[in-house]
């Protein structure tokens, strides 16, 4: 029996991660996710874990502790917010082009400066190109199924990549909802053992990681990469469908709400999706044709998905909780426009930047937008490449 | 037991030969040293941050290192020895691996004073067992020769060049391996390559059987950046120990002890003579920096005499 529960996104991650008992946790506390660590800490006090946790010194070496733990053969996980994953930066991409499935719980919070401690998704975005597996949790307990098939999604043969679940921070970390756990025996089961193929402690042969690469291998090296980030992909649509027969959950690269005759649509990643989930639920009952386009996987990009979902749709919103400074808009803006170019005609996509530093996303923006988008259609302008949502000018 | 020189040197090299360090260079000599102080029945795990030694012992697909080896990145290689320790500890607690596994780190002093010192300190701080082996050249050597906070005061490097007004790095040497005793690990020590290697090879020893963190500092000269021909190497060592530059010291938990000190201490000059990059101090008019130096030297000594009383 799946066990109900009343829990924050911090503590249900935790409690995954108690349930998995990696080898390996590295961490270092910063707001919101410094509650993992400590749970965790906890944990391991009480006799609830058996996992080695290293109190490090900084973020720089929590991920550099999780590439060490790793390429030995440990499974090993970290937790981090905003400047802690931009200071892992250069680890990042090290950690991906190792190889190395180090899972990480990234609680989306502003980056600085200005210096903020609320959501956005400037961090996680600020890392998009750095080789992990990105997914995106609407709540708590998306935020618990992602974690526990993160795991399997890095450590997957064909993949072999570190991944990042991502949650909104105080938003779904804090917040505390009704969820569903599972029995930890079904977790470890689904889980699994880490039986990794090379390791450096492996006494019967050596292995050597992080070495020079030149320009003769180095452009293959990348090429193996991004086979990886593809074969992903399918891999996330196999554990997804594997996880629903322990939880009854169904997870997909992303999720449709509404979409089905939508005429006018959004694209959105992460909590502000239950926000626009109640929106269009309103804008329906008022006949708006409009439905929901959840971003759950941003890296490898659903573009196939996306431009099948938006078929048929007059108009789009593609919502970024970031701004990238290109002055061209946010990163979900350019990569959904890529992914329709040449596959959907003639819809008007207009790109908006909403929610920085934790600036409240209600109902009622959302159906402005959805207004909004709906006149473009009625008088046939263009929108502007990109806006600020609900601003001060 | 006491130190079998020949028995030492026919161990089997941990190190091949065969890579592409400099003729006259100090890193290999000293990680061939640390290395055979490991008992030839340990496993261990190498790690080097990017530095000289890395670049030229593991280009891909080859590597010069007989036991598993991690590079990561370059101020980074005491959290990432760490993680692998961490691992070891993991998973020889499940009997997944022996448990005679050995982890040591290696770094320049650029990757070891500057910008790997909060990594190494939180290393220190939580006491893994790892070694950390800092190959001191006193500058960055892989990035052309550039002053570090391990350069000596009056050293002519690429960014503390000589000329018309400057008479070279003009700020102190930071003195690591006191600063790591103040981490109260249960091992640190100076070291350089003297006569049979018989103070590195005993220091090594020390440092990889004691359980928890220890730091070795090994005064590792560089042929290109302090201008020496390769085979003066020795000579330098010996110097830089005879004239108290560096003295041959450790502090076995927070017990200090100097290993060797001279009958007789020789003038600074006798070290700075045989290396270029002081070539600008024996102008004439510039014997007032050789003084400062001198007086500097005597001042650290003193102070390292009275700790070890």
């Amino acid at each position: 029996m799946a066990i109900s529960e009343r829990l924050s996104g911090n503590e249900a991650v935790s409690f995954a991660i108690k349930q998995i008992n990696p080898d390996v946790v590295a961490a270092f506390p910063i707001t919101p996710s410094t509650e993992i660590p400590q749970f965790i800490s906890q944990y391991i006090a009480n006799g609830e874990m058996t996992t080695v946790y290293v109190p490090v010194e900084s973020e720089h070496s929590s991920m550099s502790a999780c590439v060490g733990a790793q390429a030995a053969g440990a499974r090993s996980m970290t937790a981090t917010s905003s400047c802690g994953l931009a200071y892992m930066f250069e680890m990042l991409y090290i950690a991906a082009s190792n190889r190395l499935p180090i899972t990480m719980a990234c609680v989306n919070r502003a980056l600085s400066g200005p210096i903020n401690i609320n959501n956005d998704h400037s961090d996680s975005m600020g890392a998009r190109d750095a080789g992990w597996i990105q997914i995106y949790a609407e709540n708590a307990q998306e935020a618990y199924d992602n974690f526990i098939q993160c795991v399997r999604i890095g450590e997957h043969k064909d993949v072999h990549l570190p991944v990042m679940a991502c949650q909104d921070g105080f938003i779904t970390s804090h917040a505390v909802e009704r969820m569903e756990l599972i029995e930890t025996d079904k977790v470890k089961a689904f889980v699994g053992e880490y039986n990794p193929e090379k390791y450096l402690l492996n006494p019967d042969e050596i292995l050597a990681v992080g070495t020079y690469d030149t320009p003769q291998y180095y452009m293959e090296h990348k090429k193996a990469q991004t086979e990886a980030m593809k074969n992903a992909r399918q891999v996330i649509k196999d554990i997804a469908k594997e996880f629903e027969t322990i939880s009854g959950r169904k997870y997909d690269m992303i999720e449709e709400y509404r979409m089905e005759d939508a005429e006018y649509a959004m694209v959105i990643i992460g909590s502000s999706a239950g926000t626009a989930k109640e929106a269009i639920d309103e804008l329906r009952t008022a006949g708006v044709k409009a439905g929901l386009i959840k971003v759950r996987v941003f890296r490898p990009f659903p573009l196939e998905e996306i431009a099948a979902a938006l078929k048929g749709v007059k108009a789009v919103a593609i919502m970024d909780k970031t701004d990238s400074f290109s002055a061209a808009g946010g990163p979900l803006g350019a990569e959904v426009k890529a992914a329709i170019y040449g596959k959907v005609d003639g819809l008007v996509a207009a790109n908006y930047i909403y929610g920085l530093g934790g600036r409240d996303v209600r109902v009622e923006h959302i159906k402005l937008v959805f207004d909004e988008i709906a006149e473009l259609v009625k008088s046939g302008k263009q929108p502007e490449t990109y806006k600020y949502l609900a601003i001060r000018e | 037991m006491a130190y079998n020189f020949k028995e030492v040197m026919n161990r089997p090299d941990r190190l091949a030969s065969g890579h592409r360090m400099c003729a006259g260079c100090g890193a290999p000599i000293a990680v061939r040293a640390v290395l055979k102080a490991i008992k030839p029945e340990d496993h261990a795990v190498i790690c080097s941050a990017t530095c000289c030694l890395e670049v030229s012992t593991c280009m891909y697909p080859y590597t010069s290192w007989k036991d598993s080896f991690i590079h990561s990145a370059f101020e980074n290689a005491g959290a990432t020895i760490c993680g692998v320790e961490a691992a070891h500890r993991a998973l020889s607690a499940k009997g997944k691996v022996p448990e005679n596994y050995k982890f040591i780190a290696f770094g320049g002093d650029g990757g070891t004073y500057d910008i790997g010192f909060q990594s190494l300190s939180g290393a220190m701080e939580r006491n893994q067992d790892m070694v950390y082996v800092c190959y001191d050249n006193e500058a960055y050597m892989n990035t052309g020769i550039q002053r570090s906070s391990g350069t000596p005061k009056y050293a002519d490097t690429t960014t503390s060049a000589t000329g018309k007004n400057s008479a070279g790095k003009t700020q102190n040497r930071k003195d690591l391996t006191e600063v790591i005793a103040a981490h109260h690990v249960p091992y640190a020590a100076q070291t350089t390559f003297i006569g049979n290697l018989k103070d590195l090879y005993e220091k090594s020893e020390k440092a990889i059987y004691t359980p928890g963190a220890a730091f070795l500092n090994v005064l590792a000269p560089c042929p290109r950046g302090w201008r020496y021909e390769g085979e003066d190497i020795m000579e330098v060592c010996k110097m830089a120990v005879e004239t108290c530059f560096w003295p041959l010291y450790e502090v076995e938990n927070d017990v200090w002890k100097v290993n060797y000190e001279p009958k007789n201490k020789r003038p600074i000059e006798d070290f700075l003579k045989l290396q270029g990059r002081f070539k600008h101090l024996f102008k004439k008019g510039n014997e007032d920096l050789i003084a400062e130096i001198q007086r500097d030297v005597d001042h650290r000594w003193e102070l390292l005499l009275k700790k070890a009383k």
